[in-house]
């Protein structure tokens, strides 16, 4: 990278995005005021919760309990012993659902930033049409998810579905009708449900981020001599990378998190081959009324997300400071 | 600079494909809304052989989809207002000063987007019932509850997008604003702000969506008058059948609204409106 | 200067927040006054339920003065929403719950106890259909509920598809109905529709099997007791429509919308085992002659020990929160919506049976759909465990057959081996 356009193109280094600013703190009041709105919001309504949320983690918090919490036996470790015992019964089904949530995502997430990207550069130069394409892109987006993930369990099904008439009846690629919402399939299913949703956030974020580059760096490539991919590798995506490296996250911890997309998809009880983890754990602890366990579940995944978000940034700041 | 033949062929090859991939699952639910329920359950058919706008008709009077459309967008776009005002001013911090615990903030904040709802839903809950039972306010099932719940779902990445945006923006252009004596808030709103629009216009769009999707903690804090469309469309599907005709017309209808917000939006996106602030 | 924009922005957030605080909110009566009730989804939409109920309750204030606010609450969110006046004390008054919730929901202890004195208070204990209130809670205990509305499962049938096939009498065993549905499969038509994705709807024909082979769920200390020999067997019965005696599609399998019914409705299948599914074959254009209703089928050859049991005890039960600041009140309007009259109203209205004795001989249940299903609620019903891991048992039982369902759908064979090894795994699952 370091022989990138940017690099040559004189005066523009210091556009690049550095690292801290180099401010100094005249008044040192300042900043902390303008946090306190979020700090206090993101206290009472996640912090706090999520302490209480560890709390119920080590009570045997059933339907026994749950009016009373103080007649809560505190079982200490027990809860995350059971769930996290990969030799019984329960520790195994949520170590598959693990798996099985991360190959998801990491497939969801790769195929939303690509199309995104495809998308955003394509429409990045004026031509007819872009203003209509652009807000077809993002009508997935609009849609409440609960609508966008119904009609594709609409599409996928396997007697009535669009799917299956398109595939067997008018392609004749397959003989028999495959089932899309039951069996292997399902977690294609899920991906292609996930993607479709999620692609034009992507694709908005970086639009957004594309409006930042300036139009400089691309003549100063172009007298260069240098293509399109070219220019897309030494201009366009070291460019989006302040943008990239937040919005990978987002897609990341959103798409490992969803509930919205497998519960509506499967109608609640979904098949083992995609036994999303987000579903998982509310079916053990709604829909079985054990609070202790689920959110032993929960923490064990919170822990997760924490150690991949943390490396994650790690090795992107030192890319950053690098540049 | 000028566009290459087979730059044309490849971008007009991918956008069509792309287009098809969005526009099939909209045509089957246009479809799917302009036929009887008898025709929708049956095998799928490209054309309506049966059109009727019934389901258009119907569909307001098997669910109260007014009012939830209504509490949909009150709730969505109050949120996802205050939600970038409180991120714009805690993004200006972080990008724009060094203090102590900046670290430390940005870091917490982040974690916070990984809480599993599932985990603190119930806390949460108990949380409002306690502050409306302390003190007078009603969080429960109401839409101010659910207004600040979301607004702290989309909160944690505002900053960090904004962050992202802002710091993309050359410092010199504050330097240039300080040489001419402005204190560092004007600076925000007269400076950076309108460079950052379309940042903070993808922003808001992500805050409002955050909002307008979230179906979990909706159907848990939410009464009949508070409901919104997330979980109220979920009424078309009842003990005895789903309504799919229905609940297609519904969710293309209850659409109508964002995407031509969109639309509107269009403009902030548009390729150099940027380019002059940054020169 | 600087200072001036900050405030103006702190102003502006200020202003959009106290511009929502305004005119929301809800609010319970304790002035004797007002009762807040949650009604589940009984009718053809939640708007439908509204209107069907309103009249009743104006009813109700005009002999009491007390006013109901009532919410329809729909099925796919009242657990939750259940749950969670429960843990917060915060709710309505009155609420209905599903019967097969009743043991869970007493374990919370949220719930007013129906004690002789509180049952004596709505009418007293023997108005009610016994089998109805042997699902209103825990064996031993007072009732946590009282029984509203009643339902039991039976065999719908095609009429004019039978008389096609030359099958005079709709099956009474299990191996007629297979016979029967092998002779009723053909292309484009199938014997029998099932709802192979929905748990709860597996886990009941799960448990009606395992009646009639003898089985149980839990012991009697209510501890779990998925894999025994007789289970298994259950299990299996029920797939073999689809794996063995192939007269359910196997696009089945995905069914989880009630699909079934549509099918059913839809002369894609010639029979179906459903509760109550008069009004929603109503509902989808079928019109009452078009179809028979027949008791649910026994096995051929009953195993020892096996019962007479073809129908789970189906319903809904109404039950009131402890926390209500008007129990008198609440009581009062238990007793209106379990009186004779607004039972006939209701569950005729609803297409299900009254709870009460003296509703259930009224002449609106006389038609050949209620009497069938009201003699297999006397006579053949029995309730589904009333223990606290109850929907457990619904969700890990329900599920093992779903997946059942999916491998048979794909041609894979269902072997009682496997079957044991689900089961063994469900049951150290269970707490």
């Amino acid at each position: 990278m370091s022989s990138s356009v940017v690099e040559r193109s004189a005066g523009q280094r210091r556009t690049l995005p550095g690292g801290p600013p180099p401010r100094r703190r005249r008044r040192p009041s300042l900043p902390y005021l303008l946090l306190i709105p979020a700090l206090v919001l993101e206290l009472g309504v996640h912090i706090v919760p999520m302490l209480v949320g560890i709390w119920m983690s080590l009570l045997e918090l059933t339907q026994f309990h749950i009016r009373d919490w103080s007649t809560a036996p505190f079982v200490g470790w027990e809860n995350y012993r059971v769930t996290l015992d990969v030799d019984s019964a329960a520790g195994k089904e949520l170590l598959h659902s693990f798996w099985v949530t991360i190959v998801y995502t990491v497939i969801s997430v790769a195929l939303s930033w690509v199309i995104g990207v495809t998308a955003a550069v394509f429409t990045q130069r004026p031509f007819r049409g872009r203003a209509f394409l652009r807000a077809l892109f993002l009508t997935p987006y609009a849609l409440p998810a609960f609508a966008a993930v119904i009609i594709w369990t609409f599409m996928f099904q396997r007697d009535n579905g669009l799917i299956n008439h398109v595939l067997v009846e008018q392609l004749h690629l397959v003989d028999e009708p495959p089932f899309w919402l039951i069996g292997p399939n399902s977690i294609v299913a899920v991906i292609v449900v996930t993607v479709w949703k999620l692609w034009p956030f992507a694709f908005l974020c970086l639009m957004a981020g594309l409006q930042n580059v300036p139009t400089e760096l691309y003549e100063a490539a172009a007298i260069d001599g240098a293509g399109f991919w070219r220019r897309l590798r030494s201009v366009t995506l070291p460019m989006l990378r302040p943008v990239n490296r937040v919005v990978l996250l987002v897609l990341f911890l959103w798409t490992f998190n969803d509930f919205t997309t497998p519960y509506v998809l499967f109608g609640g009880s979904a098949p083992r081959e995609a036994d999303l983890v987000s579903v998982h754990i509310y079916k053990s602890s709604f829909v079985t009324w054990n609070f202790g366990t689920g959110s032993a579940m929960s923490v064990a995944l919170l822990a997760f997300l924490l150690v991949v978000t943390a490396v994650y940034l790690l090795i992107t700041n030192r890319r950053r400071f690098d540049a | 600079m000028r566009e290459s033949a087979g730059e044309r062929w490849a971008r007009r090859v991918v956008l069509t494909v792309l287009a098809l991939f969005v526009l099939v699952p909209l045509y089957a639910m246009v479809s799917s809304a302009a036929k009887p329920l008898q025709d929708v359950q049956g095998v799928f058919t490209w054309i309506p052989t049966h059109p009727t706008a019934q389901a258009f008709v119907d569909m307001w009077s098997t669910v109260p989809l007014g009012r939830y459309l209504v509490n949909s967008l009150l709730v969505s776009s109050v949120a996802a207002v205050i939600s970038v005002a409180i991120a714009i001013l805690a993004a200006f911090a972080v990008s724009r000063y060094r203090f102590r615990g900046r670290q430390l903030f940005s870091v917490t904040v982040l974690s916070t987007q990984m809480f599993p709802g599932i985990l603190f839903l119930l806390p949460l809950f108990l949380l409002f019932v306690n502050l409306d039972n302390t003190l007078g306010t009603s969080l429960y099932a109401s839409r101010t509850g659910l207004i600040i719940t979301y607004l702290t779902f989309s909160l944690p990445f505002s900053i960090w997008m904004l962050v992202g945006y802002f710091d993309s923006i050359p410092r010199e252009l504050d330097e240039a604003a300080a040489v001419d004596g402005a204190g560092p808030m004007r600076t925000l709103f007269r400076v950076i702000l309108p460079t950052a629009v379309p940042g903070i216009v993808a922003v808001t769009v992500y805050a409002f969506m955050t909002a307008w999707g979230e179906v979990l903690f909706a159907s848990v804090m939410t009464d009949e008058n508070s409901r919104t469309i997330a979980v109220g469309l979920k009424g078309y599907s009842t003990q005895s059948q789903v309504y799919w005709n229905q609940v297609m017309a519904a969710s293309l209808v209850v659409s109508v609204p964002v995407v031509a917000g969109f639309l509107a939006l269009q403009r902030y996106f548009v390729a150099g409106l940027t380019a002059g602030a940054v020169k | 200067m600087s200072k001036r924009h900050l405030a103006m922005a702190v102003a502006a957030v200020l202003a959009a927040a106290s511009l929502t605080a305004c005119g929301d909110g809800a609010d319970s009566g304790s002035d004797g006054k007002t009762l807040t009730y949650w009604a589940s989804n009984q009718g053809p939409s939640l708007e439908a339920d509204k209107t069907i109920l309103q009249p009743e309750l104006d009813k109700f204030k005009q002999q009491t003065g007390i006013e109901v606010k009532v919410e329809v609450v729909p099925w796919s969110d009242l657990l939750n929403r259940l749950l969670a006046a429960a843990t917060s004390g915060k709710g309505p008054d009155v609420v209905n719950i599903g019967n097969t919730w009743s043991a869970s929901l007493q374990a919370t202890g949220a719930f007013l106890q129906f004690d002789d004195a509180t049952l004596g208070q709505v009418g007293g204990k023997d108005r009610f259909v016994p089998a109805a209130l042997a699902a209103a809670g825990a064996e031993g205990k007072p009732p946590t509920a009282v029984p509203i509305y009643s339902l039991s499962y039976a065999l719908y049938y095609n009429k004019k598809m039978f008389a096609e096939a030359g099958i005079a009498s709709p099956p009474t065993t299990w191996a007629e109905l297979a016979e029967a549905g092998k002779k009723l499969t053909k292309p484009n038509q199938w014997g029998l529709a099932v709802e192979g994705s929905n748990p709860s709807e597996n886990a009941h024909h799960a448990f009606t099997f395992s009646q009639q082979y003898g089985g149980a769920w839990f012991d009697k200390s209510g501890k779990a007791t998925f894999d025994t020999p007789q289970n298994v067997a259950a299990v299996k019965r029920y797939v073999n429509f689809m794996a063995g005696d192939k007269i359910v599609n196997p696009g089945n399998a995905e069914y989880a919308q009630n699909q079934a019914v549509s099918d059913f409705a839809n002369g894609k299948a010639a029979m179906l085992l459903w509760q109550a599914a008069g009004s929603s074959l109503k509902a989808q254009n079928m019109p009452a002659d078009a179809y028979g209703v027949a008791p649910v089928p026994f096995l051929e050859n009953a195993p020892a020990g096996g019962k007479k049991v073809n129908s789970m005890v189906a319903g809904i039960n109404m039950a009131v929160f402890n926390f209500t600041k008007n129990k008198d009140g609440a009581l009062k309007f238990v007793k209106f919506m379990t009186s004779d009259e607004e039972q006939v109203q209701l569950n005729k209205t609803y297409g299900s049976l009254p709870s009460v004795k003296p509703a259930a001989a009224d002449p609106a249940f006389a038609a050949p759909e209620q009497k069938v299903l009201a003699e297999v609620l006397n006579t053949s019903a029995a309730p589904l465990p009333q223990v606290a891991q109850e929907s457990q048992f619904e969700t890990l039982v329900g599920g093992i057959i779903k997946e059942l369902f999916a491998d048979a759908a794909s041609g894979k064979p269902i072997t009682d081996e496997a079957i044991k090894t689900k089961l063994s795994n469900a049951q150290q699952q269970v707490k």
